[in-house]
């Protein structure tokens, strides 16, 4: 889902959020980078839901602790606080119901920390105004009939669903072309035109 | 040579050519059936050194018509031990490394106490005699064994089918006891149309006239008809249909055309009255009757209120399931409940689907991808126990 050249600045980010021996969930979990990176960094007692059966069998032949599920179906099997933190990588904008989801994350997780393309880049604002046509950059390579992605939000939405569903925005990154941090000091609107990915540590 | 075949079940059942464990009338077995079970005995192999603190035994539970001979060659059949691919020097559940212990069933055939088992109170077989026999007694007289080696915890136990129901029951009657637990195309439960089966296959045992009411080991008779036909059956059921078409499609058997009779003209048909008769000199039928009725009791979230979670509630085991996409008898959808249950109770646990077309049978099979997530998850369990 994000085969850019800016995931490992990505899960940098996510890792360095996350307090060394903590229980961590991680939804869409993929091939196991990023819960490996946990294992290994910071000692936490890793679990992973991964949608695709291949990337499963991948992560438990590395010694992972993942099941095969889906997001949108299968986080209502877990207790309520069963972990410290929920991370959902790169995965809010492919589920049916991203609202329900971050819901239950903050269920599961006394913290969630959430990852997703900023559709606010300057990049994708010029695609459409000049060029009409729904964006396909580097990072978001798929035409808009074959994306896995169907629910994109900007920064700035993203807050807004903050808001709505309760949950406080601890911190946010927003990480420019480069995959360099652009700091929190700066106001949203500068972070939703110039951030290419963002990072968010919420809490309920 | 076939006469001396079929007397060896036998003599397996109460002198088995295996280490045996023998409990007196002091060590009864009380059995769920209600009744007690003294004196009895637990026929069992076992593979490797147990380390200086106990830490390093694999528990492995076999299916319906398995035995205690996981590894080695079996002393009825020749055969190599049923999961000889998985266990031993140097393989995944490598024996240089963990103690692997492997009994035979209660109510099984191979020197475990079972319906052919001389009843000490008459001198003569069990056969019906024998109080049904449940998943959970079968695990109660393996807790017996394991005290008996002196191990507190074991590292793993592991198991297909209804081997994985033992893994279950393990899990979730003797939590602190299993470090990592690995149930393989299983359930929690016998599904209707797996008893549906079963009943099928007890019916043609039943329906052999030289069953007797269970009484032909002292007629010196078998139903080796009705258990045949048992095992056919059964048998198509380990399969799938995909496997079947690809192997044998409408392949004639030794002959260019059709013979407009009932001999076995189809490969398929050649092939099931191999497995048929092949099963029958190796397994008693008494204990094919005792084994699929374990199977059908089995229910683990009937015996926890009916929520299966609560059946894992608060347990520190690591759980791998595994299993198959063209399994039918358990299918995925069996597995994924137990991993909802697991997850509700906050357990660790992983869970594959292993893409294959093998069927229910897949779990005894050369499948690489099982092999890896097994050899993943036990390195991973061996890590967090220090064993590495």
């Amino acid at each position: 889902m994000s085969a850019n050249s800016n995931t490992r600045v990505d899960l940098q980010v996510v890792a360095d959020l996350i307090r060394p021996g903590a229980r961590v969930l991680d939804v869409g979990s993929g091939d196991g980078v990023l819960l490996e990176l946990l294992r290994e960094a910071k000692q936490v007692d890793g679990r992973g839901v991964e949608l695709s059966q291949r990337g499963v069998n991948e992560c438990v032949a590395r010694g992972l602790s993942v099941i095969q599920g889906d997001a949108d179906t299968d986080l209502v099997f877990y207790p309520d606080n069963g972990f410290d933190y929920v991370i959902l990588s790169q995965t809010l904008q492919a589920t049916r119901n991203p609202k329900q989801v971050l819901t239950e994350l903050l269920r599961i997780g006394e913290r969630a920390i959430v990852s997703f393309p900023n559709f606010g880049h300057w990049r994708v604002r010029l695609s459409l105004l000049l060029r009409g046509r729904m964006p396909v950059t580097r990072d978001l390579p798929y035409s808009w009939y074959d994306t896995p992605n169907i629910h994109f939000c900007t920064i700035r939405d993203f807050v807004e669903l903050c808001n709505d569903i309760g949950a406080k925005v601890e911190s946010a990154t927003a990480l420019d072309a480069n995959g360099q941090k652009i700091r929190f000091t700066m106001p949203w609107w500068f972070m939703n035109f110039f951030g290419q990915q963002a990072v968010f540590l919420l809490r309920r | 040579m076939a006469v001396l075949r079929a007397l060896k079940p036998k003599s397996e059942a109460d002198n088995p050519s295996s280490k045996v464990l023998r409990f007196g009338p002091d060590q009864p077995l009380m059995l769920e059936a209600g009744t007690v079970l003294a004196p009895f005995q637990i026929a069992y192999q076992t593979y490797g050194e147990l380390n200086a603190d106990k830490s390093n035994a694999v528990l492995v539970c076999h299916a319906l018509t398995g035995d205690q001979h996981v590894a080695n060659t079996n002393p009825v059949t020749g055969k190599p031990g049923w999961w000889e691919m998985l266990i031993g020097p140097g393989k995944v559940v490598d024996t240089n490394r963990y103690f692997v212990i492997c009994s035979n069933v209660l109510g099984g055939c191979l020197g475990s106490t079972g319906p052919a088992s001389t009843n000490p109170a008459t001198g003569r077989p069990y056969a019906l005699n024998l109080p049904v026999i449940t998943i959970r007694d079968m695990v109660r007289a393996q807790a017996m064994l394991v005290d008996h080696l002196g191990i507190d915890q074991l590292f793993c136990v592991l198991g297909g089918s209804m081997g994985g129901m033992q893994v279950l029951e393990w899990a979730a009657s003797h939590k602190e006891r299993v470090f990592c637990a690995l149930p393989i195309a299983t359930g929690a439960r016998h599904s209707s149309q797996n008893i549906a089966f079963h009943e099928v296959g007890r019916q043609a045992v039943m329906a052999d006239p030289d069953w007797l009411g269970g009484d032909y080991l002292i007629a010196g008779k078998r139903p080796q008809k009705g258990l045949a036909v048992a095992r056919m059956a059964a048998h198509i059921t380990y399969l799938s249909e995909a496997a079947l078409q690809r192997k044998f499609g409408r392949n004639l058997q030794d002959r260019q055309h059709l013979t407009f009779g009932f001999d076995a003209d189809f490969q398929i048909e050649s092939y099931l009255r191999h497995q048929g008769m092949t099963f029958v000199d190796r397994f008693d039928a008494n204990s094919y009757l005792y084994m699929t009725r374990a199977m059908d009791y089995f229910d683990l979230a009937a015996d926890y209120g009916g929520r299966l979670a609560d059946a894992f509630a608060g347990t520190k085991t690591r759980f791998c399931l595994v299993s198959f996409t063209s399994d039918w008898l358990f299918p995925t959808s069996e597995s994924r409940e137990v991993v909802h249950a697991l997850n509700a109770a906050g357990a660790s646990v992983s869970f594959v689907e292993i893409e294959t077309d093998k069927g229910h049978d897949a779990f005894l099979l050369n499948e690489p991808e099982m092999f890896a997530a097994i050899d993943g998850f036990l390195r991973s369990a061996a890590r967090a126990q220090g064993l590495s």
